[in-house]
């Protein structure tokens, strides 16, 4: 078997016909909801009304709804937000990270992957304005001059973590927005219901399409993204300091940055298939989105996986290393404390079953992809979890432990918060392009001149 | 047809990108300036196809990112050691480690902003709905598959004809001429924007009144209001003595008091003697708080002169042979005891702010009683500076 490396391989799959793709991705936007899309909207709308119930709730009577009781301050609602922005990290990554190393199979999922983002993002931001329990007080974590003659405390990763998490939001905006400017403007031209015009030249801004605007919009996309990759290793560094920079053992480890980073890329590109999975199917999208996008993407899962073990590891490690006994009372309680059962499905779900992505037949089977994933999300929620009770629910004064038991209405808003992601996610494939036009067109073969390097003959 | 309307430019479409390269590399050479390339993606080597030079964009995000990391390092020192400075742990003020994320977070959303807003509204001039290229054939088929050129009419070496044939040569298919759209007016004080207008108006006046003056009042919103709390004068039902305000433990003594040591002496004058010197500093004080706590019952003057004449017992004047006579210490026992209907004054004026009072009302009741040497300081003050004392 031998395979000739010199020849890249073709991105999509058939080389169809630019007029063709601007078909093939803007007929979800051009056709009518089928009964399909519209029991899963039933569906995801459903659990999101359930959230919405919960959190009103919440509003309504305060936070005493939830299982949350001293010590264990916080339980469901940091874990999810931990969880959701995790989430948010594989979008960013693909879209800037993958852009800078001239990853072009990147370009069939990015839109998508950037999308997902934002909607996790949205879906971790609401956790901790909900977590205030009065949630239109949150305004005072923004710095403006205001009668008391206060400041937030600029030194506390909590604000940090308003910096971080509000900055990803906005930049993964911008970033997304700029990407969709030439598709709306290819929307725009083929439109031909006067509405869809009218809105489509409004988000449009008018682009032309002109070489004299392409020539900075590349440079920009490339700065965009030069930014956005320190900022995707910076955001769950932040929220990785939330815990660090505390005191309380089990959350005071320096492994802490790149441990959460690397759980962050795991989660995100686990959902990003698990998402992808479905829609490639949908949409008869499966020769942009194609086997092998989902087997790179499978690779990751399995180097990122392994690196979340290690940070395992290294934590039973440093609990002994550091000679403290409460380090070391908190590692042990946690595999076999109350909560051990949480650990031990974080440990098989990270890190035992993405290594059967070692195996090529595995990495190109669908279902069994799909199963895995899931597993992931599962395992890295349950690992938010259990750093954030597990070292809550027994600190350093004994007579004050405490079980956590969730309520129903931490459980309500768990389930709402999947069907506000599902139900975005959802209105965005049928409202945007999910492939982005303009870039998947520039990858093609023969879409690019064939003796651009000799200009200096003549 | 079109002969009345203004000429934008000559459009041609190409199938291939190499043919779109190679008419480009034509078109500048003929020497046009004011022609550009429209393709649905960008082309590798179009730029140098053009001859145009590579994008400045990078200088505005490091100019942006440069300013905002200078402005948000010194805006959180100052907000923290100057605005209100935070006192952690004794820690210093100016602590750069910790002000790094947000420096970092703050510096990364300036630039992305600028760079953006940069490019898409100073550089492109975007939105540009309006634009003559808007609408036409060209337009349609360059978003979609094929690689346009226009050659603008705005180029000095343009004729129309000329740019057509060159066009042809090149082998440009659905040659196009583009024209300028008629111009729409739009009236400001038409009578459908300002009932717009005014719609905006009521719907943000009365959205504004509903949500400060109704909606903030229903729950969850008034939890301060009927939160359970312990008002100062209310009743309790929690505490034996049946009152929410709690009063000191017996015997607590509150910060900067010293218990009075003569309550019960009518004549203190040989144990309390005035302590300060008349400064100007100090009989300020003193006629600041006389008339505060003094002049209300004793007159602006001291000289009985009552603004709650008839309201209250008028207090006596200050001046009478007898007050003149008190001792500084008898005056103290008096302000801090009270006398007749005169309460204590020892909760509201400091232990200084009474001397500074005894002081202040020597100086009034010397300025009812001047000796004659008064006058002739005051005379010699005069004739230093120059100025007639009876001015």
């Amino acid at each position: 078997m031998t395979k000739d490396y010199s020849v890249e391989l073709a991105l999509i799959e058939g080389n169809p016909p630019l007029r063709e793709l601007d078909d093939l991705i803007a007929a979800p936007i051009d056709t009518r909801p089928s009964h399909k899309y519209n029991i899963a909207l039933a569906i995801t709308g459903g659990l999101l009304l359930i959230g919405a119930i919960c959190v009103g709730l919440t509003f309504y009577y305060g936070i005493g709804m939830w299982g949350n009781n001293i010590p264990v301050a916080w339980a469901f609602d940091i874990t999810n937000f931990v969880f959701w922005v995790g989430i948010g990290h594989a979008g960013t990554l693909i879209s800037a990270i993958l852009y800078l190393l001239r990853q072009q199979w990147r370009t069939g999922i990015a839109r998508f992957a950037e999308a997902m983002t934002i909607f996790a993002v949205i879906c971790a931001g609401l956790f901790p304005i909900i977590h205030t329990g009065r949630p239109w007080l949150a305004g005072y974590l923004i710095p403006y001059p205001n009668q008391h003659g206060i400041w937030p405390n600029f030194i506390s990763p909590l604000v940090w973590d308003v910096f971080a998490v509000s900055t990803y939001l906005t930049v993964s905006l911008v970033f997304w927005y700029v990407g969709l400017i030439p598709d709306f403007a290819t929307l725009r031209d083929r439109a031909t219901n006067k509405i869809k015009k009218t809105i489509y030249s409004v988000f449009s801004l008018g682009w032309r399409h002109s070489n004299r605007h392409w020539k900075h919009y590349e440079k920009v996309y490339m700065i965009l993204a030069g930014l956005a990759t320190p900022l995707v290793l910076s955001v769950h560094t932040v929220v990785s300091w939330d815990f660090a920079v505390a005191v309380l053992p089990g959350w005071h480890s320096t492994i802490f940055p790149p441990y959460f980073v690397a759980g962050a890329i795991f989660s995100g590109f686990a959902m990003v298939s698990t998402v992808l999975i479905f829609v490639r199917k949908v949409f008869d999208m499966e020769h942009i989105i194609t086997m092998d996008h989902l087997e790179k993407m499978n690779k990751i899962i399995l180097l990122t996986g392994s690196m979340v073990g290690y940070a395992y590891i290294i934590e039973w490690f440093m609990s002994w290393y550091s000679g403290t006994p409460f380090e070391l009372f908190t590692t042990l309680n946690r595999a076999f404390g109350p909560y051990g059962w949480a650990y031990w499905i974080m440990v098989s779900c990270n890190v035992f079953f993405p290594q059967l992505f070692w195996f090529k037949k595995i990495r190109r089977s669908i279902p069994v992809t799909l199963v895995i994933v899931i597993l992931v999300n599962v395992g890295m929620w349950f690992e938010r979890f259990v750093i954030i009770v597990s070292s809550l629910s027994r600190d350093f004064l004994p007579s004050s432990w405490h079980y956590f038991t969730p309520t129903l209405v931490d459980f309500g808003i768990l389930f709402g918060s999947f069907g506000l992601f599902f139900t975005l996610i959802l209105l965005f494939a049928k409202s945007l392009p999910v492939i982005s036009i303009s870039e998947i067109k520039g990858v093609l073969q023969g879409a690019q001149p064939s003796h651009h390097g000799d200009e200096h003959d003549a | 047809m079109h002969n009345d309307k203004n000429l934008f430019g000559v459009a041609a479409l190409f199938d291939t990108p190499d043919e779109i390269i190679n008419a480009a590399k034509k078109v500048k050479s003929s020497g046009f300036k004011y022609y550009d390339v429209n393709t649905p993606y960008p082309l590798h080597g179009m730029d140098d196809a053009m001859g145009l030079k590579s994008s400045k964009m990078g200088y505005v995000t490091l100019f942006a990112g440069f300013a905002a990391a200078a402005f948000i390092l010194f805006f959180m020192w100052w907000t923290i050691a100057i605005s209100y400075p935070l006192v952690i742990g004794g820690k210093p003020f100016f602590a750069l480690p910790a002000f790094v994320p947000i420096t970092f977070e703050f510096t990364v959303l300036t630039a992305v902003l600028s760079t953006v807003f940069g490019m898409i509204a100073v550089v492109f001039n975007l939105p540009f709905n309006s634009h003559p290229l808007h609408d036409t054939n060209y337009m349609k088929k360059v978003s979609s598959d094929k690689y346009g050129l226009v050659i603008e009419a705005a180029d000095e070496l343009f004729e129309e004809d000329k740019a057509v044939s060159l066009l042809k040569d090149l082998g440009g298919k659905d040659i196009e001429k583009i024209y300028y759209p008629e111009k729409e007016e739009h009236k400001i004080f038409q009578p459908r924007f300002l009932v717009f207008l005014a719609v905006v108006a009521i719907l943000t006046a009365g959205g504004t009144y509903v949500t400060l003056n109704k909606f903030m009042y229903l729950p969850p919103f008034d939890f301060m209001l009927n939160q359970n709390k312990g008002l100062a004068q209310a009743k309790s039902t929690f505490f034996y003595d049946e009152r929410e305000m709690r009063t000191p433990v017996e015997g607590t003594v509150a910060r900067h008091f010293i218990p009075y040591a003569y309550q019960s002496q009518a004549d203190t004058t040989e144990v309390l003697a005035d302590p300060l010197l008349p400064t100007q500093k100090i009989l300020k004080l003193g006629q600041e708080k006389f008339l505060t706590f003094c002049s209300p019952c004793h007159g602006d003057y001291g000289d009985g002169n009552s603004r709650l004449m008839g309201q209250f017992p008028a207090g006596p004047t200050l001046h009478s042979d007898r007050v003149t006579g008190f001792s500084d210490g008898r005056i103290y026992n008096i302000i801090t005891n009270g006398q007749n209907v005169m309460p204590s004054y020892a909760r509201q004026i400091t232990r200084e702010q009474r001397w500074a009072i005894i002081n202040y009302i020597r100086v009034l009741q010397r300025a009812q009683n001047p000796k004659p040497s008064d006058f002739t300081d005051i005379k010699e003050i005069n004739k230093e500076s120059g100025q007639n004392a009876s001015n």
